[in-house]
Parts: structure tokens; sequence; C-alpha cells
């Protein structure tokens, strides 16, 4: 039961207390760059779920049974985004044999997807962290779902921001960032919720 | 020391090498038998993605050019070359169209016209149509609010005052100003015509003068005096048929309001 608590825990954090872009500020820039229609940013949010899970099921084994006990464990920025883009690079091979469907709708996402930040934060953050290869798991898909969370509520935020009068200098991206900076602050009310959650 | 050096560089070497082949064996493994004549076809086509020919995208189009959907000559931006190049391709004859290009049948600038009131509403000619067909006296004319340049693909159109701009050098003739014209004034017209008339106000003279000084009046001077007889005044303007027009100029010397002017595309030469 414990074991089950700690994975909520870890799932609850990852999705509203550290989302990865609106707390820790990783992924930014598909953020705001594939957030203006729905469709894309969920489009883009489930392909990084995907990316995030498969990429953490690959570079934990590496870390902890090629990089540690080689005693190369600071090695892992460099050896992770290798890894990554390969993976990326397989799945995305992979997809269009034999999921053709997917890989279209995936297609354009997934090679964005190759140097994203976020990605490589999650798998670097599960390695300091110290989780074992479930906890690992668990907080990529949080983190994932939190990354679909923050597209799919920011693209109704852009939507209504298109149909305002801006002022001209705030025109484009600058209005964009102070409303991603809203909501940004609209989720550290979270903060601490997760502490107490079986309290 | 020289040793873990080493061996760092050998794991990064190692992943990395592993990975590679993976890749390559995959991609060997894995391979999508593509269409040949799609692949060709993509990259005969010049990837504006720009829509003119219906289809969602180059890579759209080419797919139904290749299964035979689509006519080989729809792209728009290629014109002729692409044109010739797709039905090689395939293996057949094509007709080809004239390349062509936007143009402005307005020329009520500054000078020439004025505003009835100031609007100060949503942004767009669509918004500012709707009250009172524009802030301008001509209801005809260009409100310059730039939709049409945020609609083009190629940053081809500019707005000067209350007045857009198609920069044939630039321009692709892919339509989509035209489309998105809420005063339906951006004509596609041939790229190799000589002469055009600016003005699309079909009010009668009298008043299409007194709103617009560059208006065109309909007084049929220019219908009377072209040798060819490509102009023909219906509803208060003049209409030039390009494929009858010489480019004499006979008509421009003649226009008392100057609304028909002289155009050389090819150079970006208006007026």
């Amino acid at each position: 039961m414990d074991t089950f608590k700690g994975l909520v825990v870890i799932l609850m954090s990852s999705v509203l207390v550290n989302n990865y872009v609106l707390s820790r500020f990783l992924g930014i820039c598909p953020f705001l760059g594939v957030s203006k229609k729905l469709n894309q940013a969920v489009g883009m949010g489930i392909s990084v779920i995907f990316v995030m899970l498969m990429a953490t099921a690959v570079t934990w084994p590496i870390q902890m049974y090629v990089l540690n006990t080689l005693g190369l464990g600071y090695a892992q920025n460099i050896v992770f985004i290798l890894v990554i883009a390969a993976l990326v690079q397989f799945i995305e091979i992979v997809l269009k044999k034999f999921i053709p469907s997917l890989h279209k709708s995936l297609g354009v996402y997934l090679p964005l997807i190759t140097t994203n930040c976020a990605v490589l934060g999650v798998t670097i953050n599960n390695i300091l962290d110290g989780y074992n290869f479930l906890e690992s798991m668990v907080s990529s898909l949080g983190c994932g779902l939190g990354f679909l969370l923050a597209m799919v509520l920011f693209s109704g935020v852009r939507s209504l921001i298109d149909e305002r009068l801006v002022p001209k200098a705030f025109k484009g991206l600058p209005v964009t960032l102070i409303a991603a900076s809203f909501v940004s602050l609209a989720f550290f009310g979270f903060a601490g919720i997760v502490d107490n959650l079986f309290a | 020391m020289v040793a873990d050096i080493l061996t760092a560089l050998l794991v990064v070497a190692v992943i990395g090498v592993v990975a590679g082949i993976l890749l390559a064996v995959a991609s060997h493994f894995f391979k999508v038998e593509e269409n040949e004549t799609v692949k060709k076809v993509r990259e005969a086509l010049p990837g504006a993605n720009c829509g003119a020919c219906g289809y969602a995208g180059c890579d759209s189009y080419a797919e139904a050019v290749a299964n035979g959907k689509a006519e080989p000559n729809l792209c728009i931006p290629g014109s002729t070359s692409v044109a010739q190049q797709l039905s090689e391709i395939l293996g057949v004859a094509v007709e080809t169209e004239e390349p062509k290009v936007a143009f402005v049948t307005c020329n009520g600038n500054c000078d020439a016209t004025s505003n009835k009131a100031i609007y100060d509403g949503l942004d767009g000619c669509n918004s500012s149509k709707m009250l009172y067909g524009g802030p301008a006296t001509c209801v005809f004319g260009c409100i310059g609010c730039g939709d049409c340049a945020e609609a083009c693909p190629v940053d081809a159109i500019c707005v000067y005052g209350t007045l857009a701009h198609v920069d044939p050098r630039i321009c692709i003739g892919c339509g989509k100003c035209a489309k998105t014209c809420a005063k339906g004034i951006i004509k596609m017209i041939p790229k190799s015509a000589k002469t055009v008339v600016m003005c699309s106000n079909s009010e009668k003279g009298a008043v299409a003068r007194k709103n617009c000084k560059n208006a065109c009046i309909g007084c049929k001077k220019c219908q009377l005096n072209c040798p060819e007889k490509a102009i023909t005044v219906e509803n208060n303007f003049a209409i030039i048929d390009q494929d009858k027009c010489n480019g004499c100029g006979l008509c421009v010397e003649n226009c008392p309001t100057k609304c028909i002017k002289t155009v050389d595309f090819a150079n970006g030469r208006i007026g």
C-alpha cells in the first residue's frame, strides 16, 4: 500500500506541483510553438508522453548498469542526448512501417521532440531523485501528462488572446509570454498539496 | 586519469556506434516502399505549401497527381516549368496555364480619396467593411487593413496608407489574397498583361469622381480610342480584354482620370 501511495504522490507531484513546463520551465519551445491550436497541442502532448516513457525505459537501465558501474555517472547528459535522439529516430522508423496512421499524426512532432529538453530533463531528474525503475516510469508518465495538461490549457488561453485587441507593442510573442506567466503563476497554487495528499 | 578519459570516450563511442548500427539496420529492415512517382513529383514541386492547387500541401498534391486524381498543371507557383516536369514524370501531355499575378484594381491612395469616418474597431477588412462599407468614401475601393497581406504566403503584399500593393515579382499567383479580399478587388490577371484598369468603382461618373480622383468614370474614351477593340465599358468602368490588348498605350494617354496604367509585371513596373 505504501508503494502505491508513493507512486500516486510521484504522479500527482509531477503532473501538478513540479509541472515541467509551468514550474520547471523545461520544454518551453514546443509549449509556445505548438500551442496555437488544440488538436496540434494534444498531438504534441501525446507524442511527448510516448517519447518520455520510452526514453526513461531506455536511459534508466543505461545509467544504472552501464554508467554507474563504470563510474561514468557524470557523462549522463551527453549519453542521454545521444540515446534519446537515436531512440526517437528508431521509433519514427518503426511507426512508419507498422502504424502508418499513427506515424502520420505524430509525424511532424516526433523530430521536434528529439531535441526537447523536457524529455532530457525527465530522464536526468529521475536519476537525480533516486527513483527505482517503476517510480521512474510513473514519474515520466506524470511529467508527460503534465506537459499535455499545460499544452491543452495554454492552447485555450491562446485562442482567447487571438480574439482580443492586443496593443501593438504586445502583439504576438510578448502577450503570449505574459499569458504563459499567468498560467504558470496559477500552477504555483498547487504547491504543497501533494505533501498532505495522504495526511 | 588517462584511463578514465579513455573509458568515457570508449563508452560514448560504443553507445553511439551501437545506436547508429541499430538505426541503419532498422531503416533497412523496416523500409517502407514509397511510391517512386510520388517521390519524384514531390521533388519537382516548389514546396511552398500554398494550397493554390486545392490540396492541403505539396505532399498531398503530389500523391493525388501520382495516383491520377489530379491534373499536373494545378501548381500555380511552379507554373509552366513545373507542369512540364510533372507531365514528363507521368508521361502525359499537358495543357499549361498562363502564369497569373494578383493585382489590386484600386488606386484610391491618400491623395485621391478621403475617409468619411475614422474606423476604430476590430482589425481587418471584413469587420471594417461591415460598418457602412468601410471608412473610405468610395465603397468599392481598398480599405487597406491588410487582410490580403496576412493571407499572402510569400509576403508579396504591402499596404501603403490605405492601399494594398502586390509586388508582381514576388507574387506566385496562388490567388489566396483574391479570395480573402473583402471587396473582391484583387484580381488574378495574366502575367503578360500590358494595360490594366486600376479601379473597381461601378458608380456613375460624377459620383465616382467625387469619391475618388483616380476613379474610372466610365467615359468610354478608351473604348473609342482602342485600335484593337479590347476595351469595353460595362457598369461604368472599363474592362480590358488581355488577349486582344497589344499595349499601344492609347487608352492610357486618353484616360481623363489616369485610372488606366501601363504595366510590366515581369519587371515589377506598375503605372
